[in-house]
């Protein structure tokens, strides 16, 4: 490892909104040619530290030195102009436009000094240079939909050296990316350390910061709880900072088996287009996973099971009951829940209170006779009761509220509002997308909890280890239909993986 | 050396300094009141009459009416709904309802069930103006700012034509004494009106704050899907939302008809943006899921004060519109500041 001249410091760093404060004094220091890792579970600080550092969020208290001088971006294109730039994790690329367009699309170089004239030549030559830096074969010409999303950082890369970047900061730049093309970003990412760039790079993936990052700092509630160059670390170490305990397995033990009565029958379900012949038996006690390619009908499936898109065919029946049409409030009468894929469109007031979104779905159950008047003192004590159940981290559920929260607890709060109805079958749409690894676990530890005390689970997950860890049987969906069951003793994701796979690949002509 | 951006206290700094007490004012969800007071105490030394006995119960006198329609305004309001039939709900409910009681030829003249007739009659012109309106906003999915805009067309337009079929002039006069008393009536000092609102305005505080409808209408307002996920029923709550602000509006027209004495298809003409004004600067948003009765009789005492203070300086109509119009203007600004202070927080 070499330790080039020191770049960028920052010294005690703390911040607050709505006066809860959720950065206490960090400290960083990054190096030319060397990678900074940053790593935190969500809501940790690791957002607002880059914020601060591109200049949408004034710090309240700390220095921030670049090169040796104080630095005080005032704006995005102030922390652009001072060499920082960013590569976020949904790319901010205009699709319609070519790839020189979006790169030189804040500042397009002029024929004449004065004209609005662009001088498409030396743009094009620009891109050029800009692309091999990259590796990218394209012609500057190319339209960015024309692009993959790893093709696409790329861009995003080239965009960044444009502007003379010394500092590039990379937030979670590997999601949508595959295997193949997370290699090339790394080979990328490598190159641009070479040239003497710092990088710094945010990730949930902790085996890639592992394998990329020279040094690595690590956040949780705001603190800088641990840092250090690579070789003291471990991906056991760096979960154990994170979540402030040691998580032994990822999954909680499941405590009880699945039993034999029939909780939700399902028998052909169909809707043109969309699932097609539906058939399975969730039994009490039992979790039972739907795994699928995204596409495949999976959430649609269970939109369609809760009444909340129309079916044409087929039958529903819960707890031995035929549902007489589907609809949310039937569905909810009989026992059941759902919690949406769509936590912030779907699943909750936002500007609401934590008290007020977990009292939405039962307030029928609190309400006195024909009036409709609630007995708020018996809904305030369940609501606190089923809150600190699913440890809602919050200290008054009365007036905080939910869009201030982190995704694991608003996630909670979905959870907890459906837990107060003590459903007899809750569907869960991607219960764990988009909350930290703390947050997951005590999930899975609510699912678990669930099925030991009777009720029956349909788990809908995009993560193959989590359906794996989780369920007693595994369906696969693939084009709105089932095309496989799997039983837990015979688990075994490649195999799941491909009868999820088989007929899309097919299916799917590269264009 | 972080000389700009460190504050002692550790809380963030507002970009443009504010003095502490004068932004906990800003913020306080009662600034309406506030506001209320320091206009009435501005024009004070200007019109010192307005703070006479006299003028103090008619501004009370104005109010109630205002009051209770912009009741009903406030539910369509949380919903994220508008309602701007409600003047031509207060037209059309006056002129169909004094048709039943009048003494010039009405359907029930002289009959003892004139009265009670006449006031269900009103309702329920209200109810099914409201039910229409709902009822076009959540099956036929229509917005409600056009079928409400349309509905005031065309209720303006029907109560003209109702009043000509029964009367040469332009209104219908000869209520019994027994209806008229309820809008200009009073005991000890104290008008009959003020019950009636004071009723309306209860029943829909405890409403909206304590039963599962009124919870249903402000998760309607944040997040109708959220809503709907949730099962609350939102089409059934959006059509009631509306059908309250019809009945609302009727009620209105009850206190206004008995002030007049008489049922007129011009009725309310005039107030459609005060209604609308004073539930927005109390503080109920228009976007939905916000609101509050106590905020909305701020609003209208607002409006009020204003209202008597211009005509007490003896402005012709048009410079008390425009005044109002600024007057309205600047707690909308004020609103608008308001918000950035909470987000930027």
């Amino acid at each position: 490892m070499r330790h080039g001249r020191e770049i960028l410091r920052v010294e005690g760093l703390s911040k607050s909104f709505f006066g809860v404060r959720v950065l206490h004094g960090i400290d960083l220091v990054l190096r030319e040619g060397e990678t900074l890792g940053l790593v935190g579970e969500n809501g940790s600080g690791k957002s607002t530290t880059m914020n601060i550092l591109g200049g949408i969020h004034p710090p309240e208290a700390g220095s921030l030195m670049l090169d040796g001088k104080p630095y005080r971006p005032a704006g995005p294109r102030d922390a652009l102009r001072a060499g920082l730039a960013f590569i976020h994790q949904e790319l901010n690329l205009f699709e319609n436009l070519s790839i020189e367009e979006n790169i030189f699309v804040s500042d397009f170089p002029r024929r004449f000094a004065k004209l609005p004239l662009i001088d498409r030549r030396r743009i094009g030559e620009r891109t050029r240079e800009l692309l091999a830096m990259v590796d990218l074969p394209h012609p500057p010409s190319t339209p960015v939909s024309r692009l993959s999303q790893g093709e696409r950082q790329l861009v995003e890369i080239a965009k960044a050296l444009s502007s003379d970047a010394r500092i590039i900061l990379f937030d979670e730049p590997t999601t949508s990316l595959t295997r193949r093309e997370t290699e090339k970003l790394f080979e990328i990412m490598a190159r641009l350390e070479g040239q003497g760039i710092a990088l710094i790079y945010i990730s949930h993936i902790l085996g890639d910061v592992l394998r990329v990052c020279d040094q690595i700092a690590v956040l949780r509630d705001g603190h800088l709880v641990g840092s250090g160059p690579r070789a003291e670390m471990t991906v056991e170490r760096l979960i154990s900072m994170m979540v402030g305990r040691r998580i032994d397995s990822l999954f909680p033990p499941r405590t009880t088996a699945a039993g034999s009565e029939p909780a939700l029958e399902v028998e052909g379900v169909s809707q043109p287009g969309v699932v097609h012949e539906v058939s399975f038996t969730l039994h009490r006690g039992e979790v039972l996973g739907v795994a699928g390619l995204m596409g495949a009908g999976r959430s649609e499936l269970a939109r369609i099971l809760f009444g909340l898109d129309p079916h044409e065919r087929g039958t529903v029946r819960v707890g031995g009951v035929t549902l007489e049409e589907l609809s949310p409030e039937v569905c909810m009468r009989h026992g059941m829940a759902f919690l949406t894929e769509d936590r912030r469109g779907e699943g909750l007031l936002m500007e609401a209170s934590i008290a007020d979104n977990a009292a939405l779905p039962s307030l029928r159950d609190y309400a006195t006779g024909r009036t409709g008047w609630i007995d708020a003192g018996r809904l305030r004590t369940d609501v606190t009761e089923v809150a600190e159940r699913v440890r809602i981290n919050a200290t008054d559920y009365a007036s905080m509220l939910v869009k201030n929260l982190s995704g694991g607890n608003q996630q909670k709060v979905v959870i907890a509002k459906w837990l107060l109805r003590r459903p007899e079958v809750f569907i869960l749409d991607e219960p764990t997308r988009g909350i930290d690894v703390g947050a997951k676990y005590e999930v899975y530890k609510i699912v678990d909890q669930l099925v030991a005390d009777g009720a029956a689970v349909l788990f809908i997950s995009s993560e193959m280890e989590e359906l794996i860890g989780m369920c007693d049987r595994i369906m696969v969906m693939n084009r709105g239909e089932i095309t496989k069951i799997h039983h837990r003793d015979a688990f075994d994701s490649e195999h799941i993986l491909e009868t999820a796979m088989r007929t899309d690949l097919v299916g799917q002509a590269v264009p | 050396m972080a000389d700009r951006a460190v504050s002692e206290s550790g809380r963030a700094r507002p970009r443009a300094a504010m003095a502490p007490w004068l932004e906990r004012l800003v913020l306080s969800e009662y600034l309406v009141f506030y506001l209320t007071a320091v206009y009435f105490l501005i024009v004070w030394p200007i019109v010192p009459q307005i703070a006479s006995l006299s003028s103090l119960y008619n501004m009370a006198t104005d109010l109630l009416p205002l009051l209770v329609v912009a009741i009903g305004q406030t539910f369509v309001l949380i919903v994220a709904g508008i309602d701007l039939s409600v003047t031509s709900i207060i037209a059309l409910a006056s002129v169909v309802g004094a048709s039943v009681m009048t003494a010039d030829g009405g359907y029930l003249a002289g009959s003892p069930f004139a009265v009670p007739a006449g006031i269900v009659t009103f309702l329920a012109v209200g109810g099914l103006v409201g039910w229409f309106n709902g009822w076009c906003c959540t099956r036929l999915g229509m917005p409600p700012i056009i079928v409400t805009l349309v509905g005031l067309m065309f209720l303006s337009g029907v109560a003209i034509w109702y009043t000509t079929g029964h009367t040469e002039t332009s209104s219908i006069a000869g209520l019994p004494r027994s209806f008229v008393v309820i809008g200009q009536g009073r005991a000890h000092g104290v008008p009959h009106a003020l019950w009636v609102a004071l009723a309306v305005g209860i029943a829909a505080h405890l409403l909206l704050r304590h039963t599962v409808f009124g919870r249903w209408l402000f998760a309607i307002g944040i997040n109708r899907k959220a809503a709907e996920v949730s099962g609350v029923p939102v089409d059934k709550a959006i059509l009631w939302a509306f059908v309250i602000s019809g009945v609302c509006a009727a009620i209105s027209s009850i206190l206004y008809t008995g002030r007049l004495e008489t049922g007129t298809p011009v009725m309310g003409e005039r107030i459609l943006l005060d209604i609308i004004a004073a539930v927005v600067i109390g503080g109920t948003s228009l976007s939905g899921g916000k609101g509050k009765i106590v905020w909305t009789l701020g609003g209208v005492l607002f409006l009020v004060v204003i209202d008597t203070s211009l005509k007490l300086l003896g402005m012709s109509l048009f410079v008390v519109f425009a005044v109002k119009g600024a007057v309205i203007l600047f707690a909308a600004i004020i609103d608008a500041m308001r918000q950035r202070i909470v987000q930027r927080g």
